[in-house]
């Protein structure tokens, strides 16, 4: 059995598979089909980067959408 | 009678109203109250997906060929939290045109011009199209015209307040001493409000609370496009001069004795 890595996903830790990528990490949430943007470190990965950008340990995501405001 | 059209960049617009979809009390009033406002550009917030509910998100209530996005940096302090969240905006697929806020205070809601004034800098020097809310202050409004901003939207009164132009006056000294639009951003509370803007000579008008806080939003979103049409017309019409005294309608000869 493969050891788990922590990271946290809008401020809430959450462990993950080795080799987890961010479309994985997206489509085990549940947002496989929406428009969502993603922050890791601080730093935008692009949509076309979502399948092979690998999550690490510690690994602070943020995922973020558009709500209504003014 | 010409169309009047007015300009952001390259693009035209129709509508002189803009208006928030935020404070509905569902999608289909907030769907309802856009199409009665008949606003062309819709803002919108960037906030954290909610990980546990899959419901619709504001966007199944906006028709993307209908509507242009116009992303907020609503609830950032600072120059480096609204460019990060425009960065975000940008992955999320938008118009290019982006509202930047920076506030300084969470009691006022109050803009902290100096930090949206270098905001405006560094993101007109990424390509981002920026439509700055400000204060009703004319020096401001020049920097940030400087800055290469498109527009200045200076507030008319307090975010949600609806307490209307607090200050036509310098409203009318930013109207006569900048080029790019001037959009009233913030204060408008009812449709006069947003018809005075319109007749000081304002482009246009943004508003959301006023529409989304009155009792019957739909309606009120209607009452405020007319408001924002029959204040353009005025504008445009040229108002009588105002006199101390009266001056008879009808013909003072000829009255019968």
């Amino acid at each position: 059995m493969s050891v788990r890595i922590e990271i946290v996903v809008n401020g809430e830790a959450r462990a993950v598979d080795p080799g987890t990528s961010v479309a994985a990490l997206l489509g085990e949430l549940g947002f496989g089909d929406r428009r969502v943007a993603v922050e890791r470190n601080r730093e935008v990965i692009p949509r076309a980067q979502h399948a092979t950008t690998i999550l690490g340990e510690g690994d602070r995501l943020e995922l973020v959408t558009f709500v209504g405001g003014g | 009678m010409k169309d009047d059209l007015w300009q952001l960049g390259e693009r035209n617009f129709r509508s002189r109203i803009i208006v928030g979809t935020g404070k509905y009390s569902s999608l289909d009033e907030t769907r309802a109250a856009l199409a009665a406002s008949g606003a062309e550009i819709v803002t919108v917030a960037l906030r954290r997906v909610d990980l546990k509910s899959k419901e619709p998100t504001v966007l199944d209530a906006i028709d993307r060929a209908k509507y242009v996005l116009l992303p907020n940096t609503a609830g950032c302090y600072s120059a480096d939290e609204a460019i990060r969240t425009l960065h975000l905006a940008r992955e999320l697929g938008m118009d290019e045109l982006v509202k930047l806020e920076v506030i300084g205070d969470p009691k006022t809601l109050f803009p902290d011009n100096t930090a949206t004034v270098e905001a405006a800098r560094r993101l007109v020097a990424e390509g981002f199209k920026v439509l700055p809310y400000c204060s009703d202050d004319l020096i401001t409004c020049k920097r940030l015209e400087d800055a290469g901003c498109l527009a200045v939207m200076p507030l008319a009164a307090p975010i949600g307040s609806g307490l209307g132009i607090r200050n036509p006056h310098n409203m009318r000294l930013i109207l006569d001493n900048v080029k790019v639009p001037v959009i009233v951003d913030a204060g408008v509370g009812t449709a006069s409000d947003a018809a005075i803007a319109m007749e000081l000579g304002c482009t246009a008008v943004l508003m959301n609370t006023g529409i989304a806080g009155a009792k019957q939003p739909v309606l009120m979103a209607e009452a405020m496009r007319l408001a924002v049409d029959a204040g353009r017309k005025a504008f445009r019409a040229g108002r009588m001069p105002r006199r101390d005294y009266a001056n008879a309608s009808s013909p003072t000869a000829g009255l019968i004795e």
